[in-house]
């Protein structure tokens, strides 16, 4: 690969001729699009895919949303399909039936957490954009980022794969505790549960080839001049979500393989003594522990929901240093708190478990954490908040999702308070209002802040612009019938209803609080709008790659990053000469210069 | 633009970018195996205290080969010489003797695997007995007059098995008992199948200590064949990198030693762990 010593100057150019030569004779369809090893294809391998199954997840709780406003009523449009594909125990007559709901639920949380939200924040956006903004040809390891992806790929078939093996999909949760997740379907060698573990194997490997690339390139392929504090927000989100992965996942993979053991060879890591299933003692030694399970899964659990929420915050932060011409307010302390996120979410994991006995002087540690790790979290909304101070914004798509990324944000960050304090949590756990709380921090936060990105980058990755109209349509829509959702979900947690209740609580609430019924109806129609919402999106995203309007330089947002310097789309090798950087990510409205941006890699 | 520091070192972190990505994957690696050995504590720390097998969950002792895992903790300390001896033969430029030491690092490897398996084996012909009137041993089995080898799980005998097939008595042959007055040899008794309480080989089922054992050590086999099959291709197919690029190949070398070290370490720590507490 690299054995061309050539010196700097006269050769590099002959050397990059040679190179775009030999590129145009090796490329097939193949090596370009399927075993592609250059970042940004991958990115857009990844971000394919991951939106692919973020409206696979979407439509699984649709089915789920119309079984709990209207319990035991068939399915419309989809519910035959679901029958013929199924099968009767599944969906007898398009009704969605009890062991079809718990699976879905289950796929829901694994599909949009594993398979759409990290692939796109992290997989996605940080394999396009992070090489670039820190001026790197590609990735660190291109061939392992490949590997990555198809680890990624074949995880998530074998996933989807899971609805049709006999007994269904996993149906134990997304957190599949232990002894329900051995026990449900105890005599089936290879059931939903298997399939979802070995699922599971294959997403971590994927994350962690993909944390190894990533902390790699950021600290070996650097440009010129990038020093740690001139490197974007953006790339300190990627860098400490990668490690977050690093670290985080291969417990979450201890726990699977143990949980694989108890499943296909009767092991008892995770089974108590004497565990009785319809009436018979379970044929297994005992002597494990159910808690060891939720420990292990919460240590990634946890340092997860960051995950989550970082490579969000770093696309806003972009974002809205770019629509504001403003530097964002508190770079440093920004990068400080997202570093001790990073730390502190590693020891916060319990806070999932305060009912489960672990003992009150646990929980007293874990709440403290839990409160101490809200500081930073609030540092950084905080900065975003004030960088609006005094911006003349620029109200694009892009910048109407990350604005509106706060506020929701803050709902989802402030409600979890009352979660995080083990007193108040003794009331809220499992109910609605957990559900409406994480909603808030990855619907309305995360995913705006990944479509912001997705407007926002998409004319660099692609040579056109998303259509400004359908985009507006597309954000006011789902502004809107996002907290029509999500919102009524606090009212019904306050009420006591439960989160896992197939029936959508008619067995308890049909004669006491009518009213707690009638929001499942309210909550299931805005979920349906809110998937009409996304029609508009879902052809602005295919259709503007013919017909969107094309960009006629390569920096069409005046942004001052190094991702705006290359050429559009990103050729392989992304930049036309190695650049060098001269001064900070956010130097919009330099007093004295000539224009209201100064890109890092202009002399000073 | 080509990747930089795929081979020379990046001036201001000093490393090149293999070594950096190594450190990374061995700390991931050192995650996975320190939840591992942390389910082993929580599951050592709440079995319950006697002695087994006289009570069934607590936790069993002694029952591993310490000469023999002795022996084999000798062979990797061993291979993890060999792969420095052969990464600075390349260094000084000898190709055959880094090919030497690197045929010596793999027949370690191999000796390794091959020594784990034979132990392996030993516990799957190994059972444990437990009888109506209250008495658990272990000790060896022989059905049919013969004893059972393993070779599949069709070999495997235990109790709902026995029940359904028409044998009605077998042999077994006990173990001392550890820490019990008596008798310290090896008792020979006929025991009828309808008063077995309990019957299963030394497998990963029949007791948590079992499960993790298997789990963790196998989990490491995995690892070590992994590497050495890794080790193999730099030796060999892979080795034609020596002419085209030494630097690159000398600092491949490095990477694997790395993670055979690392292999090593996990090793080290387990052998006290379940050998010998």
């Amino acid at each position: 690969m690299a054995q061309t010593t050539t010196s700097k100057s006269g050769a590099h150019g002959a050397h990059a001729a040679h190179e775009a030569h030999h590129d145009h004779h090796e490329l097939g369809y193949l090596s370009k699009y399927i075993f592609s090893s250059d970042h940004k294809m991958i990115g857009i391998q990844y971000g394919v895919t991951a939106l692919f199954f973020l409206l696979f997840g979407f439509f699984l709780v649709g089915c789920m949303r119309w079984q709990l406003a209207y319990p035991g009523r068939a399915i419309p449009v989809v519910g035959g399909l679901l029958e013929t594909l199924l099968g009767k125990d599944m969906a007898a007559g398009g009704v969605m039936q009890g062991d079809l709901y718990n699976a879905f639920g289950a796929m829901h949380g694994t599909i949009m957490v594993f398979l759409a939200i990290v692939p796109l924040a992290f997989g996605a956006f940080g394999n396009f954009v992070t090489p670039l903004q820190i001026g790197a040809p590609d990735m660190a390891f291109p061939r392992l980022n490949m590997a990555s992806y198809h680890f990624y790929f074949f995880g998530g078939i074998v996933m989807f794969a899971s609805f049709f093996i006999p007994g269904g999909a996993a149906r134990s949760g997304w957190t599949s505790y232990s002894p329900l997740a051995t026990t449900a379907q105890f005599g089936q060698a290879f059931n939903g549960q298997t399939a979802w573990l070995i699922g599971m194997v294959l997403l971590i490997n994927s994350s962690l080839l993909g944390a190894v690339n990533f902390i790699t390139t950021i600290i070996q392929l650097r440009t010129k001049g990038m020093s740690w504090m001139r490197m974007p927000f953006f790339v300190w989100a990627q860098f400490v979500t990668a490690f977050l992965l690093l670290l985080a996942f291969p417990p979450l993979e201890a726990a699977g393989v143990l949980q694989l053991m108890d499943n296909v060879f009767h092991t008892s890591f995770f089974l108590p003594t004497g565990l009785v299933v319809d009436g018979a003692q379970l044929p297994v030694s005992g002597g494990g522990s159910p808690l060891l399970w939720q420990h292990l899964f919460w240590f990634l659990g946890h340092p997860e929901v960051y995950v989550l929420i970082l490579p969000a915050m770093g696309i806003v932060s972009e974002v809205i240093a770019n629509s504001t011409r403003k530097p964002l307010w508190g770079y440093r302390p920004m990068v400080y708190s997202v570093i001790t996120v990073g730390f502190l979410s590693f020891i916060v994991w319990a806070h999932h478990m305060y009912l489960t006995g672990m003992g009150t002087k646990i929980s007293t540690f874990f709440q403290t954490t839990t409160m101490m790790i809200s500081i930073p979290s609030v540092i950084i909304l905080t900065a975003l908040f004030i960088s609006l101070w005094g911006g003349s914004i620029r109200f694009n798509t892009a910048s109407l999702f990350a604005l509106a990324f706060l506020p929701m944000f803050g709902i989802g960050g402030l409600t979890g308070l009352p979660l995080g304090f083990n007193a108040s949590d003794i009331f809220l756990h499992d109910s609605y209002y957990v559900i409406g709380h994480f909603h808030y921090v990855v619907a309305p936060g995360t995913i705006f802040g990944l479509l912001a990105g997705i407007y926002f980058w998409y004319p660099k990755a692609t040579g056109r612009f998303l259509n400004e109209t359908l985009g507006k349509i597309h954000f006011w829509g789902s502004l809107v019938c996002m907290n029509l959702v999500f919102a009524p979900m606090f009212i019904q947690g306050f009420k006591g209803m439960s989160r896992r209740m197939y029936d959508g609580g008619a067995t308890y609430f049909a004669e006491t609080d009518p009213t707690a019924l009638k929001l499942n109806i309210y909550i299931t129609h805005s979920a349906i709008a809110l998937g009409v919402f996304q029609l508009p999106f879902i052809w602005n995203f295919f259709a503007s790659l013919f017909v969107g309007r094309k960009v006629t330089n390569d920096n069409p947002w005046d942004a001052t990053t190094l991702d705006w310097a290359t050429p559009t789309p990103p050729p392989h090798g992304n930049f036309t000469h190695q650049p060098v950087v001269y001064r900070g990510p956010y130097e919009y409205s330099v007093p004295g210069a000539a224009k209201d941006f100064s890109p890092q890699n202009q002399p000073s | 633009m080509e990747i930089p520091y795929t081979d020379k070192a990046r001036p201001d972190t000093g490393l090149y970018n293999a070594k950096v990505g190594i450190w990374l994957f061995l700390a991931s690696e050192i995650m996975l195996f320190g939840a591992l050995f942390s389910s082993y504590i929580l599951l050592r720390v709440g079995a319950a205290t006697g002695v087994w097998p006289a009570v069934k969950l607590a936790w069993p002792h002694h029952l591993l080969n310490v000469p023999i895992g002795t022996f084999n903790t000798a062979v990797l300390i061993t291979s993890s010489v060999t792969v420095v001896m052969a990464w600075a033969s390349l260094k000084m430029n000898n190709f055959r003797r880094f090919r030497m030491f690197m045929v010596m690092t793999i027949a370690c490897a191999i000796a390794f695997l091959g020594i784990k398996s034979y132990e392996y084996n030993e516990k799957f012909t190994h059972y444990e007995l437990r009888l109506k009137d209250g008495k658990a041993m272990t000790g060896h089995l022989e059905v049919n007059g013969k004893h059972p080898g393993f070779w599949s799980s069709a070999d495997l005998w235990n109790l709902p098995r026995l029940t359904s097939s028409n044998i009605t008595e077998v042999k077994f042959v006990a173990d001392p008992m550890v820490g019990h007055e008596g008798h310290g040899g090896h008792e020979e008794m006929t025991v009828k199948v309808d008063e077995i309480t309990h019957l299963d080989a030394f497998i990963p089922r029949n007791h948590t200590f079992f499960a993790i054992y298997f789990t963790i050590t196998a989990l490491h086999g995995f690892h070590v064949l992994g590497g050495a099959l890794v080790l193999a291709y730099f030796a060999f197919p892979g080795s034609g990198m020596w002419k085209t690029n030494p630097e690159q190949f000398t600092n491949r070398i490095e990477i694997g030693g790395l993670f055979w070290h690392f292999v090593d370490l996990v090793w080290i720590f387990l052998f006290p762990v379940v050998y010998l507490l």
